[in-house]
């Protein structure tokens, strides 16, 4: 068919508009039609697929119909109607059924002798229709379509096994050599073969209209990720694979990446974040690694320049004389004439600005320029980064120029701009008063929630870290809650009102604003501006205060809302209570929030709950410091996946080519996991094991996987141990690093150092299969005989059966041999059974437990502690309790004293108190205190330590 | 262009295509004399999972001809392939003496159909090269030809390797075609 019919067949786009499923179908006769009317079918098939992507539904026998209707049209050679017959099969063939009816003629299609455009059509549909466990069947076609020396032949055999890798994984990965050959053959031809195809395309027009010979290397891209999806798991493949392919790189002079095999930029860019992958993963590499980055960064092409400036801004504990090259490249491309790579310069710097602002302050003229570049975005992020690295002296005129665009811009940069200002609040304190200035400025103007709610954190931050300007960030939000449209953020602000206004010099004027919610807003907001008076009636020393609050609270006893009311009448009676109010309002303890949420929904479940009442006890107690340190851990980790089983491998889930993390402005450590997360994590698993459900709810699980290996042996083993009230179990995470190795029948083989250790065997879960590089969990129980806290050394033996297997295919042998591996030892310690918990009244419960106390004097040697801190560690590691007041972290260097609290299995509280010296002599000295409800307990932890 | 050219040329000739199927059970031969009658070779064959669908031209008629594989999970979809049919080629193995009974069945379950009641069948013994081949006669004695009624039909020995008996098979085709069409 000639081009000049499309333009025909646009002018009919009109005739889609009223499509009807039904007329459709039955059109579909003219594909019955002999001899076929090629552009008649043609407009057909497209109205199909206009319909199928309308997502209008088709039932299995209407597909099926129409799919041996559209068979019909393999006797047409019209090349446009077979791309859209293709096209039509593989939408159908998810609905229809039986669609392998065609496989004989794609098979045919593919190995059609002549070129044909359409070969590759017919390999995508091919691996479309053919059922994931028949693949065997065309290995042989896709194997040598793969080599094939039309690109747009192997980029699409190529695509297709990279979709096919994720159903047939074995018979995908013995390709491996053909798609190593797919790299290889376009780059020693690329050139010559492009010219040449330039060339006959010139001399002989007419028989060249069907094939058009891409020349862009694509296929590179293509192989290459198959490639690496083939061996991903094997890390000393993959980091042959790049260095090979990266090229010798030590006679590169200017050319960098120019002797290299790969020719196509997207596949180096691709090469780059692999290696990124492994250096993450292997941080041993990371010198080779950062030797390619850098020779990259000389490469010819723009992309990969970028790529591998970008990947070097993104290293860990990158050294300011390795980032030095990158940012020279990213500073060109500051000045660059086009946009993107403007855009993607600076928005890169803007990320590195925020860790290490002092290696981007070299281009900070160069940035200056771009705060007028016409594009919006470049100019946001121009500015936010200068504001990261200037110096306090060029924050006024900044923020000037952010006034002067703030309007200009969408609420998506607002947002990014309002948090670089509620960091630099926190760099600059002396220009607190400018900032605050700016933001209750833009606080007052048009946005939506997400920019308001950053600007309100903003000030948060500035009421909460900034002593100042409390008094001014508070009345900025009153006024703002004056006139709010979101209820979220006036019940938030009445919240912090409530909490900061008391320490205020005139707490009453904040007291106005808040009844004024009360009379004008919802009841949503009534409810939290009631909470929010309550606190200064509470927290407020002045009497007369107290007084009004009183009368303010006993008008809103008339509010209609129910839980208006309830609020009202409960402070009401706090107020007159003096005791509760202290429990209530000015306590700063928590419940840790997962765990609560665990223990409720184990309660609800449990049929026997009824008869006996939630018992509280056994949820850790946490201060609210902690609890906020957790939200913010939480809020920066939001796309990091749950908590891992914690396998080291496992911890980076991150795939190259998707995002970092939101940038994170609070001090977030993100690689340390929420113990408590972690644990309802834990509570689930071991909930769905039916040999333990008999053993109550979990007490605890020691926190960081203990390691019984060298994370480089043959096989890994971690330990987690879960303590119940009356058992323990022990849960070995086990990965098989072997390729060649399949472990069938795992067991854990547990012996206590001594034979009456007080615990007795009760389960044991073995793992039927370890496959190469899947973890298996094993579990064992122990029961306590006896009703004291039993401690004791294990030696634990792995026992399998090896069966030997085909590296490349994970076909294993028939016949095994039974094997087995030490791995090391597992201590119980009385630290298993005490949970850490917070207390905010340590002095006050000392002082009450006082009866009970256990007291000894201990002395550490230097060389097991060599400083203050790490006694603290080890007592609190050994204990496994919570240091409280900051009293981890000694503040002298001779003289500290620790306090600590937990709670002893069975919800009895302990506490304990270390008064230690340091000699740099003699090391360290320190008298250990324990005091808890039940003497016994007293010894018994006190008796860790010995 | 080519295509619209001829479809154009037919049409103001009134000259058809004429649509053939070539059925029968797996291993047959029923691909091996498609690509005999296209090509005049012997082509390297496997199991036909599907069909194939090629134009052979022939005596100035242009067959467009359809053969569907014979294995028992694809015999179900040969129906869907009937409709405008003006002849169906049957191939049997006459060296199979074994299954020559299912073949006789999907054959008259076959011309039951609606859509074929209007198709010429022409029956091609195969595989007459093969040691203790049965012959035209014990063929159609054993597939129960001379029972079928209202239906143009005849009988050929063949030899698809040779290509042995598969033009006059065609001659006979061509007659009756010619003869329907005045």
């Amino acid at each position: 068919m000639s081009y000049g019919k499309r333009d025909e067949d646009t002018g009919e786009i009109g005739l889609f508009y009223h499509l009807d499923k039904t007329t459709v179908l039955q059109e579909a006769r003219v594909f019955n039609d002999s001899p076929i009317n090629a552009r008649k079918c043609r407009l057909l098939l497209t109205k199909i697929i206009y319909l199928l992507y309308l997502g209008e539904p088709f039932n299995t026998k209407e597909a099926t119909e129409l799919f041996f209707n559209v068979t019909k049209l393999f006797q047409s050679k019209d090349t446009s109607l077979r791309q859209m017959m293709y096209l039509v099969i593989k939408e159908l063939s998810d609905i229809a059924e039986d669609v392998i009816m065609v496989t004989q003629s794609l098979m045919k299609d593919i190995q059609a002798k002549q070129e044909t455009s359409y070969r590759a059509n017919a390999i995508r549909a091919l691996c479309q229709i053919t059922d994931p466990s028949m693949i065997q069947g065309i290995e042989r076609i896709l194997k040598a379509a793969i080599v094939d020396k039309t690109p747009s032949v192997s980029s699409a055999a190529l695509v297709s096994s990279y979709h096919l890798f994720a159903v047939a994984k074995d018979v995908v990965r013995r390709w491996a050599n053909e798609v190593q050959e797919a790299v290889h053959v376009k780059s020693s031809s690329g050139g010559l073969s492009s010219m040449s195809n330039y060339m006959t395309s010139l001399g002989g027009a007419q028989n060249q209209t069907q094939v058009v010979i891409s020349t862009s290397n694509i296929t590179q891209y293509h192989a290459l990720g198959l490639l690496y999806l083939i061996r991903q798991h094997d890390r000393m493949a993959i980091t042959k694979l790049i260095q090979s392919f990266a090229g010798n790189k030590s006679s590169g002079l200017l050319g960098g990446g120019g002797n290299s095999i790969l020719k196509n930029s997207p596949a180096v860019c691709l090469l780059i974040r692999y290696a990124c992958k492994v250096m993450e993963e292997d941080p041993s590499t990371t010198r080779r690694m950062y030797e390619l980055l850098e020779a990259f960064l000389r490469h010819k092409s723009d992309m990969v320049n970028y790529e591998a400036a970008r990947a070097i801004c993104e290293m860990n504990d990158v050294s300011a004389k390795e980032l030095y090259p990158a940012i020279s490249v990213l500073q060109l491309f500051l000045s660059s004439p086009k946009p993107t790579l403007r855009f993607a310069a600076i928005r890169t710097l803007n990320k590195l600005a925020m860790s290490k602002p002092n290696a981007v302050s070299p281009c900070n003229l160069d940035m200056e320029n771009l705060i007028t570049d016409q594009n919006r975005s470049i100019a946001t992020f121009a500015i936010t980064t200068l504001l990261k690295t200037g110096n306090e002296a060029s924050v006024d005129r900044l923020m000037k120029q952010i006034s002067g665009f703030m309007s200009e811009i969408t609420d998506e940069f607002k947002v990014i701009v309002v948090e670089a200002i509620r960091s630099l609040c926190l760099k600059f304190p002396a220009k607190q008063g400018v900032m605050l200035t700016f933001l209750s400025g833009i606080l007052r103007d048009e946005g939506g929630y997400d920019f308001k709610r950053a600007v309100v954190e903003a000030i948060f931050d500035l009421v909460k870290y900034i002593t100042d300007s409390r008094d001014t960030a508070l009345a900025h939000l009153c006024e703002f809650i004056e006139d709010c449209e979101f209820t979220k953020l006036s019940v938030r602000i009445l919240h912090v009102l409530g909490v900061e206004g008391p320490k205020t010099a005139t707490p009453t004027k904040f007291i106005r604003y808040i009844y004024n919610r009360v009379i004008l807003e919802n009841s949503i907001v009534r409810a939290a501006a009631v909470s929010a008076l309550a606190k200064f009636g509470v927290n407020v020393e002045d009497t007369s205060v107290k007084k009004s609050v009183r009368i303010l609270l006993t008008r809103c006893l008339d509010d209609v809302d129910d839980e208006v009311r309830d609020r009202a009448t409960l402070y009401l009676s706090l107020m007159d209570n003096d005791d509760c109010a202290k429990r209530y309002i000015k306590d700063d303890s928590t419940y840790a929030f997962p765990t609560l949420e665990r223990q409720l929904v184990e309660y609800i479940n449990n049929t026997n709950a009824s008869v006996q009442p939630f018992d509280i006890h056994n949820v850790p107690k946490i201060s609210k410091a902690q609890e906020e340190e957790e939200r913010r851990r939480a809020r920066t980790q939001e796309i990091s996946s749950m908590p891992s089983l914690a396998v080291p491998s496992q911890q980076h889930p991150r795939t190259p080519g998707t995002p970092a993390t939101p940038d994170s402005l609070g001090p977030a450590s993100p690689a340390i996991g929420s113990s408590y997360d972690q644990q309802q994590v834990y509570a689930e698993q071991l909930a769905a094991i039916p040999e333990f459900a008999s053993f109550g709810p979990l007490f605890k699980s020691s926190g960081k996987p203990i390691e019984l290996t060298e994370s480089e042996t043959e096989y890994v083993v971690h330990c987690i141990k879960h303590t119940y009230n009356e058992h323990i179990v022990f849960q070995f995470n086990c990965t098989n690093t072997l390729n060649d190795q399949l472990l069938e029948d795992v067991v854990m083989m547990m012996q206590p150092d001594i034979d009456d250790c007080g615990l007795e065997q009760v389960a044991s879960i073995s793992s039927a299969k370890l496959e190469y590089n899947v973890t298996g969990v094993l579990y064992l129980a122990f029961q306590k005989l006896a009703a004291d806290f039993p401690i004791a050394t294990f030696t634990n033996t792995l026992k399998f059966v090896v069966k030997d297997c085909d590296p490349t295919t994970g076909e294993p042998d028939e016949e095994g041999y039974e094997d087995e591996y030490q791995v090391e030892d597992i201590d119980v310690l009385t630290g298993d059974y005490i949970q850490p918990t917070y207390i905010s009244n340590f002095a006050e419960v000392w002082e009450q437990l006082a009866e009970t106390e256990a007291l000894e004097t201990f002395a550490l040697e230097k060389d097991k502690a060599p400083s203050l801190k790490a006694a603290c560690n080890s007592i609190i590691d050994l204990l496994g309790m919570q240091a409280l007041e900051d009293s981890a972290l000694p503040k002298s260097n001779t003289v500290h004293t620790l306090i600590l609290s937990g709670m002893f299995i069975g919800g009895i509280k302990v506490l304990a108190r270390s008064r230690m010296t340091f000699s740099p002599a003699t090391g360290v000295a320190f008298e250990l205190a324990v005091r808890s409800e039940d003497e016994n307990v007293s010894q018994i932890v006190l008796g860790a330590i010995a | 262009m080519g295509g619209l050219f001829s479809s154009l040329f037919g049409r103001l000739w009134g000259e058809k295509e004429v649509r053939i199927l070539i059925l029968g059970l797996d291993g047959a031969g029923k691909t091996t004399i498609l690509y005999r009658l296209q090509i005049g070779e012997v082509v390297t064959t496997i199991p036909t999972i599907g069909f194939n669908v090629e134009t052979v031209s022939y005596k100035n008629i242009k067959f467009q001809v359809w053969d569907l594989g014979g294995q028992t999970s694809i015999r179900p979809y040969w129906r869907c392939y009937y409709a405008n049919t003006d002849a169906v080629i049957y191939v049997v193995d006459s060296a199979d003496k074994d299954r020559v009974e299912t073949s006789k069945e999907e054959l008259h379950s076959m011309l039951e159909e609606e859509e074929l009641k209007d198709a010429a069948l022409l029956v091609f013994a195969n595989k007459q090269d093969m040691q203790g081949a049965m012959n035209a006669a014990e063929v159609s004695e054993a597939l129960g030809l001379s029972t079928l009624k209202n239906r143009q039909w005849s009988i050929f020995t063949t030899s698809a390797v040779n290509g042995v008996g598969l033009n006059e098979g065609l001659d006979w085709l061509v007659n009756i075609i010619e003869g329907k069409n005045k």
